[in-house]
């Protein structure tokens, strides 16, 4: 597989950009939606990130990326404690994916040839600690969703089938994408995810022009541009380092958390996750940034991203969710 | 008209060539045709380079497109058999009939052609309806797109072009150079022609470099241009440049592109200042003359190819009423027919127990014996009923339009379908009836269906389609049929109120529903056919029924018709 391109590379997109960057400063904050139409850079920006995030410490030959023993699933193969550094993972789930190759299911080629009964983990596990990227995930079947859906929330993959009762850590980050013009999420699935941006093509013709210069650059001798760029993306991943250290010690006042809970109040957003991811996102924000404390900036900035999508919908406002967050915004920090 | 008629087989066989030079960077063709001579002509003469393609149909499992162990081979041999996917075997791929591609087939391949490992793609596209083609993920992220229909055998003439040139200018391709105007151009043109996506100006830039190669050249000049440019954008284009009136359409002299001489390349320095508006020209000159039709169908098609979800009709191997069982390979999620399994082998036993005299089985099943249970599932339909039980459709004829109801619901009744009544009068809509099957209860609330006040069409349709999702989401296919008057005067609340407003409201919910996908009537109860209502429906994209004088038989199985569609 070929070198992804560089995330640093890519032009504009800030809101996706800086998305995908919080997420993984604060893996808490649950992931990303991005939606946009065809050709607008969702899923190499997807593909980019991974080369960006700092890699994780592992067991040696552990299914789950177990970080120590006590956290190695008891049914896998014994380990032997030794430790490997490896890249974050980033799973790609397809959209045909079986039931079974999702959650795991039993070993077939071991049942066969070795007449055992095994566990042969699935996505899920191979997740586990990363991310878990799905492409078109409104066409996701139903019953996968579902499946996500629990699993997400519990951070635990129970597996109840053909005479197996397994469990093990499942917590992930979960990264969609998808064109909205092919069908819509239910709302169950939206509010799963942390934060969701709306994507668009530049309309600035500067600005579409050097999307092609690059890209062209990229095709025509990847590595000199991958050397041009290493520079930029390793400068992002320090940050994200960083911030992630200094997130613990980001306080906030009250007057933020009541900033949070009348926006989230005024916008009629269901459930208090609105205003949890809010301030969790504001604060990995606050920590990129290197501030110390939470501001009305920082809600102001990220507000559309975290709220957008936890809005009822409204057919006949054409302006979209995400002017919709910003005009409220404006309204409530007046 | 010959010319323009060959056009596209000219153009096509072009863009086969720079394909066989640029694989990777164009990912592929797609070649809109139904089965015949032209289309095997077409496919015949493509360069070399392509020939070793593997061809294959949506039905394909992943395990033969992607490899994975073989259930069947591991039994016989004892021992663990993967089979090896077509991706493996080549890096060329065809998929025939890809209109009836689905979207999580769809959604993998794109993946594979996102990942640039070499792979590329020629769908064949047999849709007979605009509604019916390959799905957008795959065209989208293939660089050409030719529609062969209307062409015929006699006069076409394969491209004559040495094997050598396509491989001479593989070399050349990795040392062209670009000029920095390219880019510029290109971006410019996407823009003019409404294309919002990023991919085609880096696919158009490809087929130019491709071009450029082809031709000997070490830079991409103009003509490698406006080549390029043609063949991306044209058939993506979602509006006329904004600055171009109807005059500069006529096709100037279509000759084929590589025919262009010296001579041309001359005049092209000097007029170079202007590349952008000879490659507008230049791309306008080869648009779809339905450009606008095309358009139409494009945005209606959407829903229809992209999510298939809650469909009238499933086939899956579960549940639902047996078809005929098929060969295929086990895989997960499928359940071997063992009476046809051992049918399809009975045969061949004593052929097999001659070949095998020490096989100790009293059967020999050979893996190709193997048939499948299939299942087809059809989805209850649900009737919802939006009726207008304003003062205005009161008066004139609620009662009728109660009449051809319940005449419908008898029918319903009959086909065990669901059914639901939305009332729309005065302020807004009720969901007068849940979805049910009991009909003596629907009558009971349709003949208690009081009548009076405004006409609120939009918070009607609103209610309709509320109704409409959450069936989709129990599994139900939703129809609606709509009974009123279509003089909205009561606008959803929180707008102005107001005629105007009210009838804006209705047409931006129509627009809404219409996302939906569900068969639609709309019946007119009023005095006279409406026209604003006949309007309304057009953008429903339902069918408009004006309710005849008293007879509720013919109504209601006029609208038993409009729905079956």
């Amino acid at each position: 597989m070929k070198t992804p391109f560089p995330f640093s590379a890519i032009v504009g997109q800030d809101a996706m950009k800086l998305a995908m960057v919080l997420t993984a400063v604060d893996p808490g904050i649950g992931g990303v939606l991005v939606f946009g139409d065809r050709g607008t850079g969702k899923s190499t920006a997807v593909r980019a990130l991974a080369n960006l995030l700092p890699p994780i410490d592992r067991l040696a030959g552990s299914p789950t990326n177990a970080d120590s023993l006590d956290t190695h699933p008891s049914w896998a193969e014994p380990v032997s404690g030794r430790s490997e550094t490896v890249p974050t993972p980033v799973i790609d789930l397809p959209l045909g994916a079986t039931e079974d190759r999702v959650v795991g299911a039993l070993d077939i080629e071991r049942a066969l040839t070795r007449g055992e009964k095994a566990f042969e983990p699935g996505l899920l596990a191979r997740a586990n600690r990363g991310y878990l990227y799905i492409d078109e995930v409104n066409l996701l079947e139903d019953h996968i969703v579902d499946l996500l859906l629990d699993v997400a929330q519990s951070g635990e993959n129970v597996i109840e089938r053909e005479g197996l009762s397994i469990r093990h850590d499942a917590r992930f980050v979960l990264v969609g994408s998808g064109n909205p013009e092919e069908g819509e999420l239910r709302p169950q699935l939206l509010d799963r995810f942390g934060l969701s941006v709306e994507v668009a093509s530049p309309t600035d013709i500067e600005e579409r022009i050097e999307v092609i210069r690059r890209r062209a650059a990229f095709e025509s001798d990847p590595d000199s541009f991958l050397n041009k760029w290493q520079a930029e993306d390793s400068i992002v991943r320090d940050r994200i380092l960083e911030a992630r250290k200094s997130l613990r010690r980001i306080g906030a006042t009250d007057d933020v958390l009541r900033d949070c809970a009348r926006l989230c109040m005024t916008l009629g957003s269901d459930g208090l996750r609105g205003e949890l991811t809010l301030l969790r996102t504001a604060k990995a924000l606050a920590a990129y940034g290197g501030s110390k404390t939470v501001t009305r900036e920082h809600l102001r900035q990220i507000a559309p991203m975290a709220l957008s999508h936890r809005l009822r919908r409204d057919p006949l406002d054409e302006a979209g969710s995400t002017t919709r967050v910003k005009r409220t915004v404006e309204d409530v920090f007046a | 008209m010959i010319e323009d008629a060959v056009e596209p087989w000219v153009a096509g066989q072009l863009a086969l060539c720079l394909l066989a030079v640029d694989p990777v960077g164009l990912k592929g063709v797609h070649l809109r045709a139904r089965a015949c001579p032209v289309r095997d002509g077409f496919l015949k003469g493509r360069p070399s380079a392509l020939a070793d393609t593997r061809r294959f149909t949506p039905a394909i499992s992943d395990v033969q497109l992607f490899g994975g162990i073989d259930i069947s081979a591991t039994l016989a041999a004892g021992r663990v058999v993967t089979s090896e996917g077509l991706l493996a075997q080549s890096k060329m791929l065809m998929l025939a009939m890809a209109e009836r591609c689905d979207a999580s087939l769809a959604a993998r391949l794109a993946q594979v052609l996102d990942r640039d490992d070499g792979h590329s793609l020629i769908l064949l596209d047999e849709g007979a309806e605009p509604d019916e083609r390959a799905p957008d993920a795959l065209t989208e992220r293939l660089a050409f797109s030719f529609n062969l229909d209307g062409l015929r055998a006699e006069n076409l003439a394969g491209l004559a072009l040495d094997e050598d040139d396509i491989i001479a200018a593989r070399g050349r391709l990795a040392t062209m150079r670009v000029p920095e105007e390219a880019y510029v151009s290109l971006t410019h043109a996407a823009v003019q022609f409404g294309i919002p996506s990023m991919r085609p100006p880096t696919m158009a830039l490809r087929a130019a470099m491709a071009h450029a190669a082809l031709m000997g050249r070490d830079t991409v000049g103009d003509d490698d241009l406006r080549l390029g440019a043609q063949l991306v954008y044209a058939h993506r284009a979602t509006q006329m440049p904004p600055d171009d009136d109807a005059d500069d359409m006529e096709p100037p002299a279509d000759q084929p592109p590589e025919d262009e001489g010296m001579a041309q390349d001359e005049t092209d320095q000097i007029e170079q200042s202007m590349p952008d508006e000879m490659m507008i020209e230049a791309i306008a000159a080869i648009l779809p003359p339905d450009l606008l039709a095309v358009l139409a169908d494009k945005r209606s098609g959407r829903s229809t190819g992209g999510a298939g979800g809650a469909g009238r009709k499933h086939k899956g191997n579960r549940r639902g009423r047996p078809l005929p069982a098929r060969p295929g390979h086990p895989g997960s999620g499928s359940r071997i027919d063992v009476v046809a399994t051992l049918r399809a082998a009975a045969p061949w036993q004593p052929v097999r127990r001659r070949a095998r005299p020490d096989a100790k089985s009293r059967v020999i099943i050979h893996p190709s014996d193997i048939h499948l249970k299939r299942y087809e599932e059809r989805s209850d339909r649900l009737i919802i009923f939006a009726v207008d039980a304003s003062g205005s459709a009161a008066v004139a004829r609620l009662a009728e339009a109660k009449g051809a109801v319940e005449l419908m619901l008898a029918d319903a009744y009959a086909q065990r379908d669901h059914v639901a009544l939305v009332a729309f009068r005065g302020e807004g809509a009720d969901l007068a009836l849940p979805p049910t099957r009991s009909l003596v209860q629907v009558k009971r609330r349709l003949s208690g269906l009081p009548g009076g006040g405004g006409t609120p069409l939009a918070a009607g349709l609103r209610a309709a389609a509320d109704l409409a999702r959450h069936a989709m989401g129990q599994g139900l296919s939703p129809s609606l049929a709509l009974l009123t008057d279509g003089r909205a005067n009561v606008a959803l609340p929180g707008s102005v109120p107001g005629r105007a407003s009210a009838q804006h409201d209705a047409e931006a919910m129509a627009r809404f529903v219409r996302q939906i996908n569900m068969p639609i009537a709309v019946v007119d109860t009023a005095n006279r056919p409406q026209a604003a209502l006949r309007g309304l429906t057009a953008i429903l994209g339902g069918s408009y029924l004006p309710l005849p004088r008293a007879d509720a038989a013919r109504m209601s199985k006029a609208i038993g018709a409009a729905l079956e569609s």
